[in-house]
């Protein structure tokens, strides 16, 4: 099994190193490293050895040099965004305190995590949002004030979104996960972060 | 610290209810609270009793062969265990590859003293309540290059190709989370919560980081390894399970250590 799954990696990474013009400047090439990771690690729980598969996304970044490469970051910009999938219902905000739980849990796809259980965001791990909460990280941008700054208008909404959705849409090599995208969060959990952000009534924006 | 009864009522209180652990008052409380313990223990630590039970595990003959590690060569010759860690990961002639402490460990215990690799590798990290044989060897052996300077070298073909690899598979990005070490490791003055991230890039973030490894963890109550603290960060990383002492663990422990080059070693530390 798991030798099937590295073959299959094999050919997932020789297409994207097709389209990958040579970036690399590493003497360990992106296969080399992928096999190292493949033998490196055994399947557990809910985290098996396709999480070691990289995307063309996650390819590209694991390259220190790719801010050299504009064509690139424009090219894979515009196809995460693209694949953004808003609610069909046109809903973008949910409630506030929902998402306030969603920020502060830090449960969820770890291989000791309860899949059956919902993920959280753990959005405090790197943001600054509501004053009460001091145990905040700093390797994102402070979030205090974010809807009082931005205001609530519909592209400020969508943008929030999309953003929690899928942060390389906006930023190629983005250390935030890409929550909806890569189904941590649920379309609801998304809409009620994104009223954490924005509605008036958050602490994050009093 | 050489008096027993202390030593254990002290492990007791640092791995009881002594520090509430959540919220940022906790997390000060705590900061606070292991520093009274470090005041208090001067140049104690309950990491003693691993290295104490490690020393006696090396040099007791065990498995089927009722051998001793006291013939293993950790790169310095057979039996020297003073400086060695400060000179881990390197190439091994007999091995055909690079070893780290835990890799050579095991290789020792196959080799010598007869043990499945199985059984060599059975219990690598303690858990509630048991601890585990291979801490308190790695803690015996890494007390022993305690003030020893870094000095890793890349001489051997293997040895940079290992270094390299470490180097990428530090930038390596997957996962659900999309994470690599690099995205909490790679800026300075960063922080998860309250917790200060090392930059690992940065020079003297990798020796403070990699000096102070293996550590008597207060929130635990256990020793931990290096090997330990990769397997955790790899959990966080939401990456599968970390083989132990696996090719890609060495090479990014070969990466890390040679980072810390020049610094004095100084663990088993005490840690959080
Ligand atoms: C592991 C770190 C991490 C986590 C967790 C994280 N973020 Fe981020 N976030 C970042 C970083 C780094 C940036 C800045 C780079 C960028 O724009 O992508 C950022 C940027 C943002 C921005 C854009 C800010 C702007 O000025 O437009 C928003 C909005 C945001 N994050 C919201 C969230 C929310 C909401 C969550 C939880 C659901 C979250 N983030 C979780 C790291 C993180
Ligand atoms: C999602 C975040 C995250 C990722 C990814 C991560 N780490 Fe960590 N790392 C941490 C945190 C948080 C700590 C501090 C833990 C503590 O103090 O309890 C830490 C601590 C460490 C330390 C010890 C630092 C010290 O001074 O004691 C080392 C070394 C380390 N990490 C290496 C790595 C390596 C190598 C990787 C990649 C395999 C990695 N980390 C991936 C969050 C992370």
């Amino acid at each position: 099994m798991k030798r099937i799954l590295i073959s299959l990696c094999m050919m997932a990474v020789t297409a994207f190193a097709a389209g990958a013009q040579a970036q690399s400047r590493s003497p360990v090439s992106d296969v080399e490293a992928m096999r190292e990771m493949m033998r490196g690690f055994n399947p557990r729980g809910q985290a098996g050895l396709s999480r070691l598969v990289q995307d063309e996304a996650q390819q590209f970044c694991s390259d220190p040099g790719w801010r050299r490469n504009k064509a690139r970051i424009a090219a894979i910009e515009k196809q995460q965004l693209a694949a953004v999938k808003y609610p069909a219902d046109g809903k973008l905000m949910g409630n506030w305190q929902a998402g306030e739980r969603v920020a502060q849990s830090g449960a969820g796809k770890q291989f000791s995590d309860n899949p059956s259980q919902p993920s959280g965001a753990n959005c405090y791990a790197c943001h600054q949002l509501s004053p009460q909460e001091l145990s905040y990280g700093t390797i994102g941008p402070s979030l205090r004030n974010f809807g009082k700054t931005r205001g609530t208008s519909e592209a400020i909404q969508r943008y929030a979104y999309a953003k929690i959705y899928n942060a390389r849409a906006y930023s190629v090599c983005s250390n935030m996960p890409r929550f909806g995208h890569s189904e941590i969060l649920t379309e609801q959990q998304i809409k009620d972060v994104v009223a954490l952000l924005l509605d008036p009534n958050s602490p994050v924006n009093k | 610290m050489k008096n027993p009864s202390k030593l254990a009522a002290l492990v007791f209180a640092l791995s009881g209810g002594v520090f509430p652990w959540t919220g940022a008052f906790a997390q000060d409380n705590t900061a606070k609270g292991i520093q009274q313990y470090r005041d208090a223990l001067q140049d104690g630590n309950p990491a003693e009793l691993w290295e104490i039970k490690g020393e006696g595990m090396w040099k007791q003959p065990r498995g089927l062969n009722k051998a001793s590690m006291e013939k293993c060569d950790l790169g310095l010759g057979p039996g020297v265990v003073k400086g060695a860690y400060a000179r881990l990961p390197k190439y091994f002639k007999d091995t055909e590859r690079v070893d780290d402490l835990e890799s050579r460990l095991v290789h020792c215990m196959v080799s010598l003293q007869g043990f499945t690799r199985a059984d060599a590798t059975r219990r690598v990290f303690g858990g509630p309540g048991a601890a585990a044989d291979m801490e308190a060897l790695v803690a015996y052996v890494t007390s022993q290059s305690k003030g020893v300077k870094m000095n890793v070298t890349i001489n051997h073909p293997k040895e940079r190709e290992a270094f390299q690899m470490g180097q990428k598979l530090f930038n390596y990005r997957g996962g659900s989370h999309d994470f690599a070490c690099a995205t909490c490791h790679g800026e300075d003055n960063k922080r998860i919560r309250l917790q200060d991230l090392p930059n690992l890039t940065n020079k003297k973030d990798a020796q403070r980081a990699y000096t102070t490894w293996p550590a008597y963890r207060v929130s635990q109550g256990e020793l931990r390894s290096f090997q330990w603290r990769l397997y955790d960060c790899f959990r966080q990383q939401r990456f599968p399970e970390m083989v132990f002492a696996s090719d890609a663990s060495v090479a990014l422990t070969l990466f890390l250590a040679r980072n810390a080059n020049g610094a004095a070693f100084a663990a088993p530390a005490i840690k959080r």
